[in-house]
């Protein structure tokens, strides 16, 4: 199968691309864009560590063709801090303790944007844990995860309502 | 993963008559069918990307009031769909009981009637399965078999179907719409499904380029949304396949059952309707003894297909605790833990 062009706006930068179908999102970023953030795991959707936001809403990039994706606004753990400063995610899990290794985190990062930005958690630390199931790991982080994700989702509505105020 | 050629058809003709080709696939969310390419178990020759096609991923209240949902319709947008999960809480409850969010971010309602087996001889392309090479034999047989069926299974094959979904769907009389050669037709889900007999590889009423639009819900479904639950049990509470599961739907008045609706996931090879146990239900008072004595009714056929008997009485007390549930009432809001069997309030705790 010869190549297809597709268009990527990658943490908001524009990617014009040949790609052969076979290739999962997740291959094209680690191995074509060298935004080798976003990890791979399993390959197969279990584990969580491919997540990246694809138009807004986490999905595992393993198991996304990007031929099928063409078009598509992508945000990977490169784009989620604002030059040198962090997100405010990212800096709560530094300050829960939240991280695991440098192979689980990105997911889990991304993964929680994503479930914040879904708004079905709140603040509910069971409704938390099982919005971040499909990001496994055994580095026992999880609960400075939670505490990551309520000091974050209050910090995220602060900032929300100052701006609206 | 196998070279193939891959289309993106704009119209539903184009997307069936590529289709229809011999090694042809359709591709939606992908989440099972990547999953199977890269495990040399699906190596399909043309991949038919239907995952733009137009007017397939509306959820439209039809004039008899009824429900059709767009088979591309992705499984977290129908469940967060308020309107939906008000209406048919027990459907919004199996699928967020379902894979993880990611998956369920990505898959769809079409998609997730086609998904297919996890036994693991069927993704162990070194052990021998009917399903995947006809004729081959069935390692699950005097293999690793506690999570096997329990009902309609046959020596040629005992896996199961995996969908949350389709069970309180088959419950509640969806029909599933089919766009092919010939034009539309509709099948029930209770049809479309087929159980493995001698031909485990035939799966479904699907025919070559046949193309699933939709899922339909007819207006009586509605009618049970107060007392509808999906109960699902597995090895840990979130993020895995049921052992079993059950959907229980009641209509209750002054303590006697008006309807009743019943199904059992994680036990046959197709989502399984109680009837049997919907006729005990019937015009009875509703009440333990009574729950008990349909759930006797369901499973009054099954039978052991390996080291799996502990399941028969598993799913005899999760259809009870799925009934008593029922008969609760729906909550205002979901369980956290959706399928947890521990969580019975709005909000509850698992630890509670």
């Amino acid at each position: 199968m010869t190549s297809l062009p597709i268009t990527l706006t990658i943490n908001g930068h524009r990617h014009e691309l040949e790609v052969d179908p076979r290739v999962t999102l997740l291959d094209l970023l680690r191995e074509r864009l060298d935004l080798t953030g976003t990890k791979k795991g399993c390959d197969r959707g279990q584990c969580g560590a491919c997540t990246v936001l694809v138009d807004g809403k986490r999905i595992n990039s393993c198991l996304a063709l990007a031929v099928s994706h063409d078009g598509a606004d992508v945000l990977t753990i490169e784009g989620v801090a604002h030059g040198e400063e962090l997100h405010p995610v990212q800096a709560a899990f530094i300050a829960h303790d939240g991280f695991q290794c440098g192979f689980c985190t990105p997911g889990q990062i991304m993964s929680t944007l994503g479930l914040i930005a879904e708004g079905q958690a709140g603040d509910d630390p069971e409704r938390i844990r099982e919005g971040l199931s499909g990001n496994i790991c055994r580095c026992a982080a999880y609960g400075g995860i939670v505490e990551a994700v309520l000091e974050a989702q209050e910090k995220l509505a602060t900032a929300d309502r100052r701006a609206a105020a | 993963m196998r070279d193939f050629d891959y289309i993106r058809p704009a119209t539903i003709p184009d997307a069936i008559a590529a289709a229809a080709e011999p090694g042809s696939a359709y591709l939606a969310g992908g989440t099972n069918l990547l999953d199977l390419m890269k495990g040399g178990i699906a190596s399909p020759e043309r991949i038919v990307d239907i995952s733009r096609l137009p007017e397939l991923n509306r959820i439209e209240r039809l004039d008899d009031g009824g429900l059709r949902i767009g088979a591309l319709v992705r499984n977290a947008d129908l469940a967060h769909d308020a309107a939906f999960a008000k209406a048919y809480p027990a459907v919004a409850e199996a699928l967020l009981s379902g894979a993880s969010a990611q998956l369920r971010n990505a898959a769809t309602v079409g998609g997730n009637l086609l998904q297919r087996t996890r036994c693991s001889y069927f993704y162990d392309t070194a052990s021998a399965c009917n399903k995947r090479e006809p004729g081959a034999g069935c390692d699950a047989l005097g293999g690793e078999n506690r999570l096997h069926a329990v009902l309609g299974w046959s020596d040629a094959c005992i896996a199961t179907h995996p969908s949350d979904f389709c069970v309180p769907l088959v419950a509640l009389d969806a029909v599933v719409e089919i766009e092919g050669k010939e034009g539309r037709r509709h099948v029930t889900l209770a049809e479309f499904h087929r159980l493995p007999g001698e031909t485990p590889q035939r799966e479904n009423a699907l025919e070559p380029g046949d193309l699933i639009v939709a899922v339909r819900l007819p207006a009586e479904a509605a009618s049970f949304a107060a007392n509808a639950r999906y109960l699902k049990v597995r090895e840990r509470t979130s993020y895995a396949f049921a052992v079993v599961s059950a959907a229980a739907a009641l209509v209750v008045d002054g303590g006697k059952i008006r309807a009743a609706r019943l199904a059992l996931g994680g036990v046959a090879a197709k989502p399984w309707r109680a009837r049997s146990a919907e006729a005990v239900l019937l015009g009875a008072d509703a009440n333990e003894a009574t729950f008990a004595s349909a759930a006797n009714a369901a499973l009054a056929d099954a039978s052991p297909s390996g080291d799996n008997a502990f399941k028969i009485e598993l799913a005899r007390r999760i259809v009870v605790r799925a009934l008593t549930s029922a008969l609760a009432g729906t909550p205002e809001r979901l369980p956290a833990l959706p399928a947890s069997p521990f969580s019975s309030a709005p909000g509850a705790r698992h630890d509670a």
